[in-house]
């Protein structure tokens, strides 16, 4: 037990200092950025003079690098991202009104790519045969579609074609949120499903071939507990590493759907502020997602660590 | 005459290998009576571990098998169900690499019990129990502990005996030992040995030992078995395997070996190296290119299994070769 | 595979050539289509029919028709010249992306594999962590502090890719390392540059493309990504992302031609490069 808990430690550490270098290259950013840091927070936008006061007070620029960069952070921990240059609010507010957007849209796709991506790799992998191809070749096409292509295609099929969803917005309420959110989700979890169903597929048939499997049979253990219990057991290390990190990386894709469906998510807010120069906006929700990444990250090791009784010091990945 | 627990007869396997299908075993042929340990020698490529599995039913997918495998008295291959989960339960097979070959995801306790669990539906008190039985048996005095702990925490001596342990379990008439000890070192190997022979004196347990150490199973073993290129070319009483092979290249085999008793200025080797079973030819006997008795009658046909003073042999010179088959063996 | 053998597998710039011949029928159909699609990022603009920037909004949205196989986008321009055309940047960003990424990668890679120790430890966690980071995060916060445009992301997307080339890698030249034939050159006293690069580097360069391959696919994915998102490539440059973007509206007007010519340009290159990755890949594998 003890050998897991340093594990865990360990992994602790590592995505702690992970999220440490990246809000530092975040904050960091605005001196990377050329042209002095008013210039860059302001976006190129002319300010009145008490505006630039401000900016300098709020953003301490007066104060060394190392300061500033504290004070930043520890701002960031209590909630306060600075503030909108566009939109003139607190950062952290208008992220709170569009994240709920993201993540309902973030876990749709997640459930599909848990229940489709897995689920076709076990049939894949433990049905040889024709069922086997269909898999490879669904998976192949899948697997072929980046999420704003898929979401065209879906739009042309599944919208305009059949009329079954609609194309843009994100509805009123609960059910109507999720339906508004299908087609996105579906176009968000295609190319993810694909590497996951093909991942699994070849984890289970990896496992079937090795020798403990043989030992199994040669006990004469039927052939479902041998699947469930021998192969499926030991396929789910991983395939759990894969789905977690899929989705950790469906943050990010996140951002093109939104825009194809027009979603108002935290995404497309990311790529507005980027195209707007709002880099208090940028910065913030950068810092989000990268916290988001990790804590998915983590969540897998968690995973991972209980699975697998033989983790030793060292990477996730055997 | 008692009836043979097992008996194969004229076995020949083959295999699909990048799309064509090739022998790895061809016409092998061999008794077991119950009590008995039989020992399977040949080097790597001869088939021996391929006859094991054909027996305990482990072929790959796509294997075509020719002849009949008889397990008291029933074709092994025409079992299914609870017949063949009986079978199973009496024909046990421990493997070479235990590591490889026990679920390291899961306790060593599940390991052990899992097929009384599930085959024979013994509860699990009961078969932990019986299990902490078998591994003091093996050597091994805390078993309860050991039940909880998991592969990766034992050493690999001990991963073999919680195998063989476990293969008893379920009362095993034959067990299929495939090369037990030759991954582990050789004070465990002789301590390995000693409780596979202390088993089978006590539980009665007919033994099939596969091993390419000649002079390991000629040891352990009342009879001995040679494969070649997926061929059986000699079966002997094992004290006599060493003073009157019947074979050319048992004969080697013996001779190959360097002796710590003896003082030698070369190390005796067969010339050319040993075929696999699907490069062996047709119509000569397969190890007619390395023999240093060869005759041009050993090339024109393959030889037949035929017995001789209790043997079998599969040389066509053997009884005129008797008594003088190292003398031609040069490095 | 034997260890007994001292072999020096040492290969040379014709192993490429070897290496596409051994990848089967998909492989080579794969190989075709990069073709094509090179050709055509070469003389795109000088084989288009019509000009690609050119557009009467009379014909927005118009199907195909005499002249125009695939019609016109929303501005009234040609599609299909517009595709032609735009295989430039769709094609030659990810190009320097797998450059870039290569290069750092394969050092990086042979660097720690050969040095061992705490840095390597150190190194190997942080790539760990990184390798799954995604790229187009990175490429959005670039575009953000740099400017819009394909340098900005292409750096960006290199530097979010090395962790995974460089792990990958890693573990090539790690095995490479400790083949026999490395230790009798150390032996004889050969420099760890001189083995580095006569020895392992070329061995391990059958991997070394098909990672190139296979990553040329997710680099266009994310580039064209970018380029739709509007802060790649700007309009009114064709690159397939962009179009994919003028066009959205289109589409969901129920006027998908235009959006789809060109999302079928990227499924299709992307797809041979996958392919072909894949098979690269399994080859080298099989060889081990």
């Amino acid at each position: 037990m003890s050998v897991q808990l340093r594990f865990f430690a360990r992994r602790l550490l590592m995505l702690a200092a992970t999220l440490l270098v990246a809000s530092f290259v975040i904050f960091g950013s605005l001196y990377l950025a050329p042209g002095n840091p008013i210039a860059v927070l302001s976006g190129g936008r002319s300010l009145p003079p008490d505006a630039i006061k401000l900016l300098e007070h709020r953003y301490h620029l007066d104060e060394p690098f190392l300061t500033q960069y504290w004070i930043w952070l520890s701002n960031a921990s209590h909630g306060d991202l600075g503030i909108s240059i566009t939109l003139r609010e607190d950062v952290s507010l208008l992220i709170a009104q569009r994240a709920g957007s993201t993540a309902g849209l973030v876990l749709y796709a997640a459930i599909l790519i848990m229940i489709f991506g897995v689920g076709l790799g076990l049939l894949g992998g433990l049905k040889p045969g024709w069922i086997d191809t269909s898999v490879i070749v669904t998976s192949a096409i899948s697997a072929a579609l980046p999420a704003f292509v898929a979401a065209i295609v879906l739009i042309a099929v599944f919208s305009v074609g059949l009329g079954w969803f609609p194309s843009l917005g994100s509805g009123q309420g609960l059910l109507d949120a999720v339906y508004h959110d299908t087609l996105p989700a579906i176009a968000l979890a295609a190319s993810s499903l694909a590497i996951v169903a093909r991942v699994t597929r070849a984890s289970v048939r990896e496992e079937f071939g090795r020798e403990h499997v043989q030992t199994a049979i040669s006990r004469g253990i039927p052939y479902p507990a041998l699947v469930r219990r021998h192969v499926l057991r030991n396929a789910a290390i991983p395939i759990t590493t894969i789905t977690g990190v899929t989705i950790a990386s469906l943050i990010a894709s996140a951002a093109v759907v939104e825009r194809a469906f027009g979603l108002n998510g935290l995404g497309a807010y990311l790529v507005s502020a980027a195209n707007s120069k709002d880099f208090a906006v940028v910065q913030g929700i950068s810092l989000v997602l990268v916290l988001v990444f990790v804590i998915v990250n983590l969540v897998v090791d968690v995973l991972y660590s209980l699975i697998d009784p033989r983790i030793s010091l060292g990477s996730r990945a055997q | 005459m008692s009836e043979a627990l097992l008996s194969i007869s004229g076995l020949s396997v083959r295999l699909p290998v990048e799309r064509a299908m090739r022998t790895v075993l061809h016409e092998v042929s061999l008794e077991i009576r119950a009590g008995e340990s039989v020992g399977l020698v040949g080097e790597s490529g001869s088939g021996k571990t391929m006859t094991a599995r054909a027996v305990g039913r482990l072929l790959p997918a796509g294997a075509q098998v020719e002849g009949a495998v008889r397990f008291e008295g029933r074709e092994v291959r025409s079992l299914a169900g609870a017949a063949e989960r009986a079978f199973r339960a009496r024909v046990a097979m421990i493997f070479q690499d235990p590591r490889a070959h026990i679920n390291p995801v899961r306790r060593i306790g599940d390991f052990m019990t899992e097929a009384l669990r599930t085959n024979a539906g013994v509860p699990l008190g009961q078969a932990s129990k019986q299990a902490v039985a078998l591994l003091a048996r093996v050597g091994i005095p805390d078993g309860e502990r050991r039940l909880h702990q998991y592969p990766h925490e034992l050493s690999g001596g001990l991963l073999q005996r919680v195998m063989i342990a476990t293969a008893l379990l379920t009362n095993p008439r034959l067990l299929l030992a495939d090369e037990p000890t030759t991954a582990l070192d050789v004070t465990t190997q002789a301590e390995v040995m000693g409780i596979l022979e202390d088993l089978r004196a006590e539980f009665g347990l007919a033994i099939l030992f596969i091993t390419h150490n000649l002079e390991l199973a000629a040891a352990v073993c009342d009879r001995t078995a040679v494969m070649y290129a997926g061929q059986i070319v000699e079966i002997r009483a094992s004290d006599l395997l060493h003073s009157d092979p019947l074979h050319p290249y048992t004969a080697a085999l013996a001779a190959a070996r360097p002796s710590i008793e003896h003082t030698a200025a070369r190390l005796l080797a067969i010339a050319g190296r040993p075929l696999s079973a699907f490069e062996a030819p047709e119509d000569a006997c397969a190890f007619a290119r390395r023999c240093p008795h060869v005759q041009d009658e050993c090339k024109r046909s393959r030889p037949a299994l035929v017995e001789l003073d209790g043997g079998m042999t599969r040389c066509l010179r053997a009884t005129e070769l008797r008594g003088r088959m190292e003398l031609a063996t040069h490095g | 595979m034997s260890t007994a053998t001292i072999a020096v597998p040492t290969r040379r710039a014709s192993a490429v050539w070897s290496a596409l011949r051994e990848t089967g029928p998909i492989g080579l159909a794969s190989a075709a289509v990069i073709v094509v699609a090179l050709l055509v990022t070469i003389f795109g603009p000088l084989i288009a029919p019509a000009d690609p920037y050119l557009g009467q909004l009379s014909n927005s949205y118009v199907g195909p028709g005499p002249g125009a196989p695939l019609g016109y986008d929303g501005a009234g321009r040609d599609v299909l010249s517009r595709v032609l055309a735009g295989a430039r940047t769709s094609m030659l960003g990810p190009f320097f992306v797998v450059i870039l990424c290569l290069a750092a990668g394969t050092l990086l890679a042979v660097w720690t594999s050969w040095v061992r120790g705490t840095v390597d430890a150190v190194v190997s966690s942080v790539l760990d962590i990184l390798f799954a980071f995604p790229g187009i995060l990175l490429a959005i916060l670039a575009t953000a502090i740099f400017g819009k445009g394909l340098t900005a992301a292409t750096f960006a997307l290199a530097i979010a890719y090395t962790p995974y080339v460089a792990r990958t890698l890693r573990g090539a030249a790690l095995r490479e390392r400790s083949l026999l034939y490395i230790s009798a050159l150390e032996v004889q006293g050969a420099s760890a540059w001189a083995i580095c690069f006569r020895h392992v580097i070329p061995n391990i360069v059958p991997l070394i493309l098909a990672q190139a391959t296979t990553l040329f696919g997710y680099a266009m994915v994310d580039l064209a990504a970018i380029s739709f998102l509007s802060l790649g490539v700007q309009p009114p440059f064709p690159d397939w992302g962009v179009m994919i973007s003028e066009n959205l509206s289109g589409a969901v007007q129920g006027f998908p031609l235009a959006a789809l010519s060109a999302g079928l340009c990227i499924v299709v290159v992307v797809i041979s490069f996958s392919l072909l990755g894949q098979r690269l890949h399994e080859n080298y594998e099989a060889r081990r």
